[in-house]
């Protein structure tokens, strides 16, 4: 018997086998033709095009790949293959929010062991697993080039720094409560799912000005400079 | 007399706003695309080799020389292709780049486009950031309607196209050729080599694969000239460069600066080690270069010297650790990321990387077996050279020079877990609040 949190691929039947209702198709379709006509090949559209569906189904759907296939004159299986070589593509149905706390040395050491210990215990989930309510798919993720930051943790792929066991469980707990929740560095608040895999797929949301230009830790060095010439002139 | 600081690409990236084409265009924003459109192409390749820019994405490859691989002209399509999948551990310099100053690599993509004679350049940037890249995608939207990209481009005849695109979560596509493969809607995974990028790239046509470091330098270079850039860095490392500094500094983050500049005049800049404890251990450039220790506190941080010492400059991502980190618990960490990113393609990497990551394991929780070190350095030494990318080297470049520098600690693994010996609690940035952890 199926479940939701076993990977769907080729193994298993799909839990979501249901067409796309005829408007949802029309949008896909015609979104996926803006996709196609930035890239002189049209295979070069399959990741843009895996983040649509995804902004769609919540994650890679039988019929999502279906879609694709159908769109670039695919098989299934090729855009599977592709579609489970990413960490990105999720093979069930994820959570409104994707938290990932960086388990990589740098992080880890400064301190991510000891947040994802403590988020994956009071959220009662490991890995790759999505708390009851839908809310939040939690991950340990690689490295995600914020390391003057550690240690970092990512909700939705907006940037958390310098967290504490402590930040990363108010920030778990805003999410399920619906309480507003902005990032570190990136727009004043954490949009779902669905609607960055939309941005990823390449659709703008208009959001760009919003938040930082730079944190303190990327402001480090040119603020020594500053002070440097501050001297030199004097 | 203390270092100084050369900031050019970090210059204002604390003003109000820094990402937008106004805020660019007052700090000589497209002024070296205007100088560009004016001169003959060759000229600018020839620039860009006079100025001894090497590649700032980890190999060091001199970027004008890339330039000029690509074979000449025969009427088909050339692509310049922007690898911003900055995803090497410790390396953090792009990501901060691209959010806070995206017009300089808008720039500079257009003067290599024009000069290599391409008209449609990608930027390949990693998934996991998605303000990154909304940043991006307005840059290049600023950038369309200010006429600085699409027909004509201030009337000159050239035609140039942007388009971004967000990968989707794999460190292999940062490896050039596994990028290209991703870029063409397949798994990323590495291509042999020859033919190189140059002459059969991005949908088999010539292509050149650019850092976004390197390119963001290329204004700057143009609009001062090279020998203003050769003027700063060393005779063979030309040039400033951005250093991440991370872990256990007083005050991590950018600093940029002419290479050749040392760990210990940016630890000064920094504020030094956290509560003024010992360094123990520190990458120059990502976790695939071979570590140091406080023995290279005064190495010039340029290709050469650091060569010369046993790694690689890398992407000048300093991890730094002091002397509460257990090296047996960072290596095994980053095993485990090597084992996790493998592509799979050849048999030394995936294989190899998955035995590593066991010994590690055990060895980290004080379960390793008398033969464990020697079998270490055997697999490394059955994966170097004999991979099919870079990856299997970086794999092992944390084992084997961990093992240099700290056997005992190794040795220790056979009987004593790591967390033991080096307390996890005492790493974190928030040690204080844990004291009775």
């Amino acid at each position: 018997m199926h479940t939701d949190s076993d990977p769907n691929y080729g193994v298993v039947p799909s839990p979501d086998t249901e067409p796309y209702p005829d408007d949802v198709l029309a949008a896909l379709r015609a979104d996926a033709e803006q996709i196609l006509a930035r890239y002189p090949q049209k295979r070069s559209a399959l990741l843009p095009l895996l983040h649509l569906v995804q902004s769609i189904d919540g994650y890679v759907a039988p019929r999502g790949i279906d879609l694709c296939a159908a769109l670039l004159g695919l098989t299934g299986a090729e855009v599977s293959g592709v579609a489970t070589f990413y960490t990105q593509f999720k093979r069930h149905p994820n959570g409104e929010y994707t938290v990932g706390v960086c388990t990589n040395t740098l992080c880890a050491i400064m301190g991510g062991d000891e947040i994802w210990d403590f988020v994956s215990e009071h959220l009662g989930i490991g890995h790759d697993e999505t708390t009851p309510d839908a809310k939040i798919t939690l991950e340990r993720i690689e490295c995600n080039a914020a390391c003057d930051y550690a240690p970092v943790v990512m909700a939705n792929w907006e940037f958390f720094d310098n967290q504490t066991p402590e930040s990363a469980k108010a920030l778990v707990d805003d999410l399920r409560s619906g309480a507003p929740v902005t990032p570190t560095r990136g727009p004043s608040k954490v949009c779902s799912f669905k609607a960055v895999s939309r941005v990823l797929a390449g659709f703008h949301d208009g959001l760009a000005d919003e938040g930082v230009g730079a944190g303190p830790a990327s402001l480090a060095g040119l603020r020594v400079a500053k002070a440097q010439d501050g001297k030199a002139m004097t | 007399m203390s270092a100084q600081l050369t900031p050019i690409l970090t210059k204002f990236w604390d003003d109000p706003q820094s990402w937008t084409l106004a805020t660019y265009e007052s700090h000589e924003g497209y002024q070296a695309l205007k100088k560009a459109l004016a001169m003959p192409r060759a000229d600018l390749v020839q620039m860009a080799k006079d100025s001894g820019l090497r590649g700032r994405g980890g190999a060091g490859f001199p970027t004008g020389m890339k330039w000029g691989f690509l074979p000449a002209p025969d009427g088909g399509p050339r692509y310049l292709v922007v690898n911003a999948d900055e995803s090497e551990p410790g390396t953090c310099k792009d990501i901060p780049l691209m959010m806070a100053a995206p017009q300089l690599l808008i720039e500079g993509a257009a003067i290599t486009s024009f000069a290599i004679g391409c008209d449609h350049a990608f930027i390949y940037l990693r998934g996991e950031v998605v303000h990154v890249y909304r940043r991006l995608l307005h840059a290049v939207e600023e950038a369309y309607a200010a006429g600085y990209l699409g027909k004509d481009i201030l009337g000159s005849g050239f035609d140039l196209d942007i388009t971004v695109h967000a990968g989707a979560g794999a460190y292999i596509c940062g490896e050039e050729t596994a990028l290209l493969d991703s870029l063409e809607g397949r798994r990323g995974q590495p291509r042999l080599k020859p033919p190189f990028p140059a002459v059969a790239g991005l949908y088999a046509r010539p292509t050149v694969v650019n850092n976004v470091e390197s390119i963001a330098s290329i204004a700057p270079i143009l609009l001062h000239g090279a020998e203003w850039f050769k003027a700063m860095g060393t005779e063979k490392s030309s040039g400033f460069g951005i250093f991440s500094l991370s872990g256990h500094v007083t005050r991590p983050g950018q600093y940029e600066a002419p290479l050749g500049i040392t760990l210990r005049e940016l630890l000064e800049m920094a504020g030094g080690m956290r509560g003024g404890r010992k360094l123990k251990f520190w990458t120059p450039g990502g976790s695939s270069t071979p570590m140091f220790t406080d023995q290279h506190l005064d190495l010039p941080l340029d290709f050469e010297s650091v060569a010369a010492a046993g790694s690689m400059l890398g992407t000048r991502a300093l991890q730094i650790f002091d002397e509460t980190t257990s090296v047996v618990r960072a290596v095994s960490r980053w095993t485990d990321f090597y084992a996790h990113e493998s592509c799979g393609k050849c048999t030394p990497c995936r294989e190899g990387t998955f035995w590593l990551k066991q010994i590690m394991a055990r060895l980290e929780y004080g379960k390793g077996t008398q033969d464990d070190v020697d079998k270490l350095l055997e697999i490394c030494g059955n994966i170097i050279g004999r991979a099919f990318c870079p990856l299997g080297d970086g794999a092992i470049s944390p084992i084997t020079s961990a093992v240099q520098y700290f056997r005992e600690e190794f040795e220790a693994g056979m009987h004593t877990p790591a967390s033991e010996l080096f307390p996890p609690a005492a790493s974190t940035l928030f040690a204080k609040e844990t004291v009775h952890a």
